[in-house]
């Protein structure tokens, strides 16, 4: 049973207070979008073995929804962060790496900036 | 000998206390032990070495072990609720009292009708029910399985609910250390001083291990370690708590067993510790292993450190000519303690060429015979021992020599207890020099933080003498020996037992890997080896070590099994804990709960609340009450407690704009004043919810959703909210329990309310699909004028502390108008008259609003809300797509729910092709015939058409195909 | 008969307001509204008589004497205006329970999954007890546990059941 930091009230919380949402960063796509789009953003999910980026709510504590880099085989955490992020912050990138030296980003490296994607 | 029986030794002991003897029951027998005895050895002096029958042959068997890994000696204890099947004698305190009752036998333990079983076993090889019970087919259902059924099974279940309370209880620990023997406390000294906060659980009663049996000065040592620990505030000492297994990021299980010896402690029993360790050091120390050689489950053969903890820790001697063999020098030790308190040692059999060390030394120089490089042939005897046929191990069993005994002292070496560290994926190595898993520290089970979350020491690291703790001398080494003689027969394999309990034999292993069986898990499986109660925990080894013999491989080739938990097994109450009777849920009560309990409701659980089904008064059925109720509120009024509907405010400058996105229909154009009804779907286009919104002012909406969905819905706005428009100023808040909701409805519910007086609830100040806010008979009020039963509602919402004061107001304000409390059932049988769908019925996560006629609550006009993409799909847009419509029975039958229409042919599977669904269907009291809601096949395009839905056993109904709304087409009745 | 663990009293009669605001922007006016300094993240500050809670990173939560809501509550809902927050009165939607004695620790290490021994005094954690969601602030010689108001009689058995007399987490 894992513990996850919860990024907004600091809390270490254990996975019976918290409430799992699936793969992280997925991009919405709405009307307007070609079938293959909405269809990789409805359905197509990473489930790697190895490092995996997932939402959680801190469901029994503050409510807020928050996000993970954790490896899905050895279920090491890397980081918790703030889900007001489009991709992993560098300092996730970072912790990622100094743990699996050999891990690379799959998406577009100007991207990682933490501006809001409204 | 005492009146505790002929095998309780004069004097030793260190557990027991001669000046309390404890009368119990077995079988029927009255008997008597001593404080400190477990079931196991208060039975062997009293010269009960029969305590139970094994599973497949139901052989006579007595205890191996003096431990949890115990197969044999299983009984049933208690009586009653507390009754309680497969409890080991070996591990279970003997209570004063006690009633236990031996298994798998009928009539009786000494004359079992099912070992019959054990004169056919050439016929229950490996794999006999799989081989057997294939053909012919209907054998299986009528023949073999109510046979099986009958005779298989360990212990009965027990058939009263258990009457004992349990709890559970969290802790964070920087370090646990599990095991309390000289591992384990000399583990905890040194985290203790280092000044960590520091749990030690050992799962007896006993501080030591095997310690105190083992080294002279064991006990003084265990002592010294004790008195330092208790001396230091941060560590925590807890007998009686066994580790049951240990998970992801260093959450440990222990079973703590406060009261299992004094069911009237009146505490609970059991407690079970869900604990956090920032790291766990396994100090479980190791078990003996069996050897196998042929009769080695005749009663009276047991584990060589069994027959020595018997006589060191509860002066109880298994025997009085006990014949030691073994492959390494600790047997020897027991052959040390036998003669040391006057037993009689004919013979040491030591299957290795030569024994020179210090302990085979000891032993020869006490006068006992040492024969080495031999073996046992056989075991005489059949419900006890009786003696040992000798051969040479390196031969095929021709024999030498006879020798009388009544008891086997037998040691196959040692294997760590590795299941804590494996449960996680520590991983393990098999050492050739010592014959056993080690854990290999290099490869630990590893926790939040990437690193190792346990450690092992102690014997269980692999380091059985534990000699810088024990100060014990070196000994030789162990010889592997998987079958005893090396060359033995088929027919002596027939007699060599590697799993007790199942019956699983060296002959089984072998059948197996003949015919193909290569993996140790599909090995396992095909025998049942170590799939009995103790988990393999003496069998594991042995059988892995002969299928590798059989595949001609090393042991590491053939793999080891997986070790799961729970290390011992744990009581279902003990999981349950406090989640039983009236505390299995949080119970959900409206604050009129108790007036509708008082009134006789008859309940109907809708998530976690116990709503009102209806209220069925002295004799009448709840159909009768359902019908009565409608006709009141039809007739004149009625109040439903809503007090369940979700209640969530939506809060902000772009809260208009957010709600668009989350209903179907535009939610920012209503006015300040006014209700609109909106639906939720998901992103996959489905519908998930549905309810009444109200504008409460320019930046607030109060959204209602159903009774299941305030929580989701909540949860769904945030989702959004936090993950997706995180810069949109929104708050909302789930408020559904700060009020009290009453739907009052009724062609007299504007006549009741106005009685109640302090609002204007005319047509004018309070239109259709209007809410206002003041006060109702003196209480804070908002009051909403919607409707779900097509009649005049008003659901009036005040504080909670109120409802109850709003709710026996209005009852007796009403009683000259017929007022009626009514129930979900009544709402239900209203809305479906009324065509109304409800979510869960006409719903089911693959109905899109377009299926229901609902295209009037999606706004044509947004460019997107939650789901329009989806709905845009070719599968969602397809004219095909089933629609909802009315049924009108043909013969007065009321259609059963869920039923399917059929239509011509079948599909590709060869079933009957379908077109249609009933979603919803009752009898309506309103127009007194029964009525359906269906999802159908072009429905909408085909009334009149009649449908046929069969079902078995019965004669096909068959329904017109007519409009979802049956009542008040013209919806007046709505106005008043 | 050895006595409970603790004492468990429901509280009745207090008033509470739930805040949702920018606290960085609008720390200022709610801590003037509410007569108390805006706590610090898992903290309570209180004057003996109200509290206010840190409930998340937009969210407090303010405990008062129920006479005192009506005026507090439009007190803040005065200084909000000009901010985008939400200030409700939640205080019929919630149960509150006491929890007073030596065993207090002892009753809730029974039921929620928290590290509640190494929680200071005046903290607050949200968290569960047993299967319902509740919040927790250390008070005194003891603690206060606030839950949903529709589950008050399984709250009040689950902390009655765990504070049950001879059942403390001593070893033994």
């Amino acid at each position: 049973m894992l513990t996850l930091t919860c990024p907004y009230c600091g809390i270490k919380a254990e996975e019976t207070e918290l409430a799992p949402g699936g793969e992280a960063h997925l991009k919405r796509y709405g009307p307007g979008s070609t079938d293959a789009e909405f269809e990789a953003y409805l359905f197509a999910r990473k489930n790697p073995k190895g490092v995996h980026f997932e939402r959680w709510r801190h469901a029994y504590g503050c409510g807020k929804w928050f996000l993970a880099a954790r490896d899905t085989a050895t279920l090491q955490v890397f980081a918790t962060y703030k889900a007001q992020n489009s991709h992993p912050p560098a300092e996730v990138v970072a912790a990622i790496q100094a743990a699996r030296p050999g891990w690379q980003p799959d998406w577009p490296q100007n991207a990682s900036d933490e501006s809001p994607k409204a | 000998m005492t009146q505790t029986g002929p095998f309780r030794l004069p004097a030793g002991g260190r557990l027991i206390d001669r000046a309390y003897q404890l009368p119990f029951r077995f079988d029927g027998r009255h008997l008597r032990g001593l404080v400190g005895d477990t079931l196991a050895s208060a039975l062997l002096a009293n010269g009960q070495m029969l305590m139970g029958r094994s599973f497949k042959y139901h052989r006579p068997r007595g205890p191996i072990s003096c431990g949890v890994e115990e197969p044999n000696a299983l009984l049933g204890l208690g009586q009653g609720g507390r009754f309680e099947p497969n409890q080991r004698a070996t591990t279970t305190p003997l209570v004063a009292g006690m009633v236990t009752s031996a298994q798998n036998c009928w009539p009786s333990l000494t004359a079992d009708v099912g070992a019959v079983n054990n004169w056919l076993y050439r016929f229950f090889p490996a794999g006999f029910y799989y081989k057997t019970f294939m053909y012919p087919r209907g054998f299986w259902k009528h023949v073999f399985e109510p046979i099986i059924r009958r005779s298989a099974g360990l212990g009965k279940a027990p058939t009263e609910a258990d009457p004992d309370k349990y709890e559970q209880a969290y802790a964070h620990v920087d370090l646990v250390v599990v095991g309390g023997g000289i591992a384990g406390l000399s583990a905890a000294l040194e985290a203790g001083r280092a000044g960590k906060s520091v749990w030690v659980l050992e799962q007896t009663p006993n501080w030591g291990g095997r310690t105190p049996a083992d080294h002279a000065d064991g006990l003084a040592r265990i002592d010294a370690a004790l008195a330092e620990l208790r001396a230091l505030p941060n560590v925590t000492l807890r007998r009686n708590t066994m580790a049951t297994g240990l998970y992801d990021h260093g959450y440990l299980l222990a079973r703590e067993a406060l009261a299992d010896h004094d069911p009237n402690a009146g505490i609970p029993r059991q407690r079970l510790w869900r604990i956090r360790a920032g790291h766990v050091v396994v100090a479980t120390g190791a078990l003996e292993r069996p050897l196998s050689f042929a009769g080695n489950d005749v009663p009276g053969v047991m584990l060589a450190s069994a027959v020595r903890d018997y006589i060191a820790d509860y002066g109880v001697a298994a025997g009085r000519s006990i014949v030691v063999v073994t492959n390494n020098d600790d047997a020897y030790r027991t052959a040390l303690a036998a003669l040391d308190t006057g037993l009689s040692v004919p013979v040491i059999i030591d299957a290795r060429a030569n024994a020179a060390g210090a302990l085979p030394e000891a032993a020869r120089a006490r006068g006992i015979r040492v024969l080495t490089g031999s073996a046992i042939a056989g075991v005489k005897g059949g419900q006890s021992v009786e003696g040992v046929k000798i051969c040479a191990q390196s031969g095929s069993g021709e024999v030498t020599e006879e020798i009388a005994a009544d008891c086997v002292a037998m040691s196959g070496g040692w294997s760590p207890v590795v299941h804590l560290w494996s449960h996680c994926g520590g991983k393990l190595n098999w050492s050739e020099t010592e014959s056993f898993f080690a854990p290999d520290p290099n490869r630990p089970p590893t926790g939040a933080d990437g690193k190792a979350m346990a450690s092992c020491t102690g014997a269980a690291s692999g380091d059985l003498l534990v000699a810088a703790a024990t100060g014990a001398a070196p000994e030789s080494a162990t010889m592997p020996v998987w079958v005893m003689p090396a060359h033995a027969t088929r027919k002596m394999k027939f007699k060599m037992w590697l799993d007790f309990q199942n019956d699983v034999k060296v002959s089984d292993v072998e059948l197996a890997a003949q015919e193909g069986y290569q993996s140790v898990e599909h090995t396992k499986r095909y025998t049942t080896l170590g799939m009995a109660t103790d988990q393999g925990k003496v069998s594991n080894i042995n059988g892995l070590a002969v299928l590798s013999g059989a595949l001609n491989q090393p042991i590491p080739a053939t793999g080891t099994t997986t070790f799961r938990p729970p290390y011992t097994p744990l009581t279902f109450g003990t999981i349950a804990a406090e989640a039983r009777g009236d505390l299995f849920q949080p119970l959900r009560k409206t604050p009129m709960h108790g007036w509708h309990e008082a009134r006789g409701a008859y309940w109907e659980p809708v998530g976690h609340w116990r709503r009102a089904y209806c209220y069925p008064k002295s004799g009448e059925s709840h159909a009768d009450a359902v019908a009565r109720e409608i006709r009141a509120v039809r007739a004149g009024v009625g109040t439903l407690d809503a007090s369940t509907l979700g209640k969530i405010i939506v809060k902000g400058p772009d809260a208009g704009r957010f709600l668009d996105m989350m209903y179907t229909g535009m939610m920012s154009s209503l006015p300040v004043g006014k209700c609109r009804y909106g639906l939720i779907c998901n992103e996959n286009g489905f519908l998930i919810d549905d309810g009444v919104a109200a504008r409460l002012s320019e930046d607030t909406w109060l959204v209602h959703t159903t009774t299941g969905g305030a929580d989701r819905m909540h949860g769904h706005f945030e989702d959004w909210l936090q993950t997706e428009w995180w810069d949109w100023k929104v708050y909302t808040a789930n408020v559904t329990e700060q009020w009290a909701q009453v739907a009052v409805v009724g062609p007299k519910a504007r006549e009741l309310l106005e009685r109640l007086g302090g609002m204007d609830v005319s047509p004018e100040a309070l239109p259709f699909m209007g809410w206002v806010t003041g006060e109702i008979a003196g209480i804070p009020a908002r009051v909403y004028r919607i409707s779900f039963s097509g009649e005049l509602s008003f659901e009036v919402a005040v504080p909670a502390n109120r409802g109850l004061e709003l709710w026996e107001k209005l009852h007796a304000a009403g009683a000259d108008l017929g007022i009626t409390p009514y129930g979900t059932e009544a709402m239900h049988v209203m809305r479906a008259e009324k065509g109304f769908i409800m979510i869960g019925d006409e719903t089911d996560g693959t109905v899109i609003p377009q299926d229901l006629g609902l295209g009037w609550a999606i706004s044509k006009k947004k460019p997107d809300y939650l789901g329009k993409r989806a709905q845009e799909r070719s599968h969602m847009t397809d004219p095909d797509r089933w629609k909802l419509v009315g049924l009108e029975s043909l013969d007065g039958r009321v259609l059963p729910d869920g039923a399917l229409a059929v239509a011509d042919g079948v599909n590709a599977n060869r079933q009957r092709r379908t077109q249609g669904r009933v979603t919803s269907t009752y009898m309506s009291p309103t127009l007194n015939a029964p009525i359906a809601m269906a999802l159908v096949l072009h429905g909408p395009e085909r009334m009149g058409e009649v449908l046929e839905f069969p079902v078995e056993g019965q004669e096909s109904y068959k329904a017109r195909i007519v409009d979802p709304v049956f009542y008040d087409k013209e919806g007046s009745r709505a106005n008043g | 008969m050895a006595e409970a663990l603790a004492n468990i009293s429901q509280v009745h009669d207090l008033g509470m307001i739930q805040i949702r605001a920018d606290l960085a922007r609008a720390g200022d006016a709610i801590a003037g509204a509410a007569g108390l300094a805006i706590p610090a993240q898992g903290m309570t500050v209180s004057d003996g008589t109200r509290r206010l809670g840190w409930m998340s990173p937009d969210e407090l939560l303010l405990v008062l004497p129920r006479a005192e809501l009506a005026d507090t509550l439009a007190a803040l809902n005065d200084a909000l205006s000009t901010e985008h927050a939400l200030a409700l009165d939640v205080s019929d939607m919630r149960v509150a329970f006491r929890i007073q004695g030596v065993g207090a620790l002892h009753v809730l290490m029974k039921l929620c999954p928290t590290d509640l021994a190494a929680m200071p005094v005046d903290a607050l954690r949200r968290t569960r007890a047993a299967q319902a969601a509740c919040g927790i602030w250390r008070e005194g010689d003891g603690y206060v546990l606030i839950g949903f108001r529709s589950i008050a009689d399984y709250l009040q058995g689950i902390l009655t059941g765990a504070a049950m007399p001879g059942t403390g987490l001593e070893p033994r």
